[in-house]
């Protein structure tokens, strides 16, 4: 008889990691479904393709690497980079695109830092600014929402469009596509207009933000609060990030409303929402402290600001991340907590 | 109404608690055998005085406290001393280690009373502690430290003492049992504590997921009228633990690396107190305890139990069968110790009794085999009760970079397990942070001992040195004495001796005897031979100085 000797404790709460990832995969879902209502099925074919690459390349590098299979392609956390790459992709973008984009965030942004656990950078956003850099045509053809041009292109079109550049009705790209909202307002910024005119002007703007790009927003707000009431993610950095947005975008639309937009139009306008509670939080590579994560919240949310608003590009979410996750491991190192029995100021 | 703190982090556990307080506490089964570990405590290990052979009487002392941190042994049931050799013992490792084996003879024969405490009030504190010591009380919450010593204020002045009911690992119910059948009893016992310490005020804290526990202990400090409040404290694990009592208590931190008597906090559990009252009031030393099996078992309960019965005959006692063993724990899920074989026996800080089966009938739901990687998530951080960050020290750990570790303040980290228990990488910290203190331990045993060589080789290079010049000293000493302190006619004969000497060497210097009276062609033939020598060594002598007048030039040049 020889008895199991395991160090206590003896019991465990049952959380797994793939129980984690599945809870962010289904908070993703309804603002699936709502994208797709708006833009059509580009979404979730780009969902599938992405996911059966992230798998792929997964199971390609586990093996070279010689880590068992099993465990790692059953925690659902390339599912979910891909998953999260897929929805920062234009919806009608051709397919190698998606698989480009996923293999690298999964190949180099993932495995050759370690796999699991040792990623600096958060994969999906490495792969989607090599795309955004290396595909800039690809990666900005977004299309408007289908109420806006009263067309539905059904689900057998978009696989055409996708997999073969195929448009019908004798459409193209260029006529299909248009800038998305940020990138609306920040050209026709750039040519004097004033915010109000610009919103009031162009129906890509919706009552806060893009017409179907805020209906997305509050799906994933939604989701993104399940998350933190599952506490698969902590509040820290969502309130952080978001919060930091606002009062710098409220304090510039206070002083000039004509040259800067309201900050609902930053929050539920392009990728912040997705960022704050699906990229942002992405444990790996965020900070870990409770403090950590409000000052890195924070520094998302100023990148975001400065770079929408004076930098080249009109979204910045990607950038701030991958900027924040290099500086993650000092934010830690500064903002450990004071330690039960530790006098107040010192370690 | 007493207000109450709150801890950070903490862990709500399924309790498991009905299942062991249905059925009312019996003695447990007299074994055939018992088995008492010498050390039992924290300390150093007691001092047999019995021998191979010997009969013993219930109660009878059988091992002395030679050191201050020590607690006496005393016999559980009369019979007779079997061996003192070693045994395996309740320990994580399965090493075994000096035991008492008493060979019971099953008619439970008490030593006569020694000593009659009508009013405990009466005696001193030190003679309370003296009572207390020599009884073998040892903290029974679970870490066995000796109870005398922590009753002793040592000038201290304390506030607050703390009697601790909180019993906050699932499964064990000894506490809880123990204040339902005995609450006057434990009363009685902190008061003695109280009057041991002086304490200015007593608290007992109570988790409310004991009710009938809390509200027999609360009828009898109002029945009594005794100055003792009862605590109703929210079940958060480990609200059980010393440190996070207090807090919740008294919202007040023990200092890190500091004890609770530093800011006038003195803590012990229920059962140590209802132990006290047994050695003051009746003069029984301590020698059975309350017991909880649970787990695998038919029936879980709680037995009083002699300390040294093997865990085997309790599992058997309750129903469960010894063969099929998958772990064996003692203490509770969250901080017990799995045992390697269920011949060790009852020790006196032996709460708990946790059985898994191979069966599987009532599992334990135990991590998975294969741990994930860290995935920095933070939920052990957020769980954690003393703030520390598990994840760090996790990575550090791993990294064996114990130095590092340290700043992470891996020495406050009181293994309370909340940090495995929600991570969701399945990862076992605990034992990670343990294989870290250990190796941190073990370090510093080497270099303590490293420095104790180097010290003395240093020490023995020392003395090699002062020797060797306190041996020229002494030999310095004993010429100048002969050269100096010697008397005239010595110098004299010396003197004497050494001219003689000269006028000898003077006479051998003359020109040798043979040379005399030579021929002239003999001495020609003598002066050629000395002229030819004088040239040849000139020659000699020319030929090398060239070069040095050569050196010699080549020095001047500037």
């Amino acid at each position: 008889m020889t008895l199991q000797t395991p160090p206590s404790p003896h019991i465990h709460s049952g959380l797994r990691i793939s129980g984690m990832m599945l809870q962010v995969i289904a908070a993703l879902i309804p603002a699936i479904i709502c994208y797709t209502w708006f833009f059509g099925w580009g979404l979730i074919i780009n969902s599938v393709i992405a996911i059966l690459t992230a798998v792929a390349s997964e199971a390609l590098m586990l093996k070279l690497r010689k880590r068992p299979l099993k465990p790692f392609l059953g925690d659902g956390s390339a599912v979910l980079s891909g998953m999260l790459l897929a929805f920062c992709i234009p919806p009608l973008a051709p397919w190698w695109i998606t698989v480009l984009g996923v293999a690298f965030a999964l190949i180099i942004g993932k495995h050759l830092y370690g796999g699991l656990g040792y990623n600096p950078f958060n994969p999906a956003m490495v792969g989607y600014v090599m795309l955004l850099i290396s595909f800039p045509l690809e990666m900005t053809s977004w299309m408007p929402p289908f109420i806006l041009e009263q067309l539905e292109i059904g689900f057998i079109d978009t696989l055409g469009m996708i997999f073969f550049s195929h448009f019908p009705y004798g459409l193209s790209i260029d006529a299909l596509s248009s800038a998305t909202p940020l990138d609306a307002m920040k050209t026709d910024l750039g040519l004097n207009n004033t915010v109000s005119e610009i919103i009031t002007s162009n129906a890509l703007f919706g009552d806060f933000a893009g017409t179907g790009w805020e209906w997305v927003g509050n799906w994933l707000l939604l989701g993104g609060m399940y998350l933190i009431y599952k506490r698969v993610i902590s509040w820290q950095i969502p309130l952080a990030l978001i919060g930091t947005l606002f009062v710098i975008s409220a304090f510039f639309f206070l002083m000039d409303p004509d040259t800067y937009p309201s900050p609902l139009f930053h929050i539920f306008g392009g990728a912040t929402i997705l960022a704050a509670f699906f990229i942002a939080t992405d444990p790996v590579s965020a900070s870990t402290t409770p403090k950590g994560r409000i000052v890195y919240g924070i520094g998302i949310g100023i990148i975001i600001y400065v770079i929408r608003a004076w930098g080249s590009y009109p979204d910045a979410v990607a950038f701030a991340v991958l900027l924040m996750n290099m500086a993650a491991p000092t934010i830690d190192y500064y903002t450990q907590p004071r330690v039960y029995g530790h006098a107040r100021g010192k370690d | 109404m007493h207000r109450l703190f709150q801890f950070k982090g903490g862990v709500v556990l399924k309790e498991h608690k009905k299942d062991s307080t249905a059925i009312p506490v019996q003695p447990a089964k007299l074994p055939p055998r018992l088995i008492l570990p010498l050390k039992q405590h924290i300390g150093t290990p007691a001092e047999p005085v019995v021998a191979v052979g010997d009969k013993v009487l219930k109660g009878q002392l059988i091992a002395r406290a030679g050191d201050a941190i020590c607690a006496p042994l005393h016999a559980p049931s009369s019979g007779t001393v079997l061996a003192i050799a070693d045994h395996p013992v309740p320990h994580a490792s399965g090493m075994s280690a000096p035991c008492i084996i008493i060979d019971t003879d099953g008619e439970e024969r008490w030593r006569p009373r020694e000593r009659n405490v009508f009013n405990f009030a009466e005696l001193s504190a030190q003679e309370l502690r003296g009572i207390i010591r020599d009884s073998g009380i040892v903290g029974l919450g679970g870490a066995g430290f000796p109870a005398a010593v922590k009753l002793d204020p040592r000038g201290h002045p304390v506030d607050t003492l703390i009697l601790n009911g909180a019993e906050c690992e699932p499964y064990i119910t000894c506490d809880e049992m123990l204040l339902r059948e005995h609450a006057l009893e434990v009363l009685a016992g902190l008061l003695m504590m109280r009057h041991a310490l002086n304490a200015k005020r007593c608290v007992i804290g109570i988790e409310n997921n004991k009710p009938e526990a809390f509200r027999a202990l609360y009828e009898e400090v109002q029945n009594s009228g005794a100055d003792v409040e009862v605590v109703e404290v929210p079940t958060i694990y480990p609200t059980g633990s010393e440190k996070q009592l207090i807090q919740v208590l008294t919202g007040k931190e023990v200092p890190a690396g500091g004890l609770p008597i530093n800011i006038g906090i003195v803590c012990h559990n229920v059962g140590t107190a209802y132990a006290v009252y047994r050695a003051v009031e009746f003069d029984q030393p301590l020698i059975s305890r309350y017991v909880t099996i649970a787990g695998s078992v038919a029936h879980a309960r709680n037995l009083e139990v002699l300390i040294g019965t093997p865990l085997g005959n309790l599992i058997e006692e309750c129903g469960g069968n010894r063969h099929t063993l998958r772990r064996l724990i003692v203490g509770g899920p969250m901080m017990g110790t799995a045992m390697h074989s269920d011949v060790v026996p009852v020790v006196k800080a032996t709460n708990c009794v946790l059985v898994e089966s191979a069966m599987h009938d009532v599992p334990l739901p135990s991590r998975d085999e294969y741990a994930m990687p860290c995935i920095r998530c933070g939920n052990c951080a957020s769980a954690c009760p003393v703030n520390l960050l598990p994840q760090q020290m996790y990575w550090y750990a791993r990294a064996r970079d114990f130095d590092k570790i340290q700043d992470y303040n891996l020495f406050d980290c009181i293994e309370c397990g909340c940090c495995d228990y929600v991570c969701p990488s399945q990862i076992p910290l605990v034992g990670y942070y343990r294989y870290a203190k250990s190796e941190i331990w073990n370090q510093e045993a080497e270099k303590r001992l490293a420095d104790l060589a180097r010290e003395r080789h240093q020490f023995r290079e020392f003395r090699l040195e002062r020797e060797k010049k306190e041996r020229a000293e002494r030999h310095k000493k004993k010429r100048s004495a002969v050269t100096q302190g010697g008397s005239d006619d010595k110098k004299a004969a010396i003197q004497a001796a050494m001219e003689r000497v000269r006028a000898k060497k003077s006479e051998q210097d003359s020109t040798p005897k043979n040379t005399d009276n030579l021929t002239p062609a003999q001495q020609k033939a003598i002066d050629d031979a000395d002229q030819r020598r004088c040239e040849q060594s000139h020659e000699e002598k020319t030929r090398e100085s060239p070069s040095e007048s050569k050196a010699a030039t080549t020095q001047d040049r500037p």
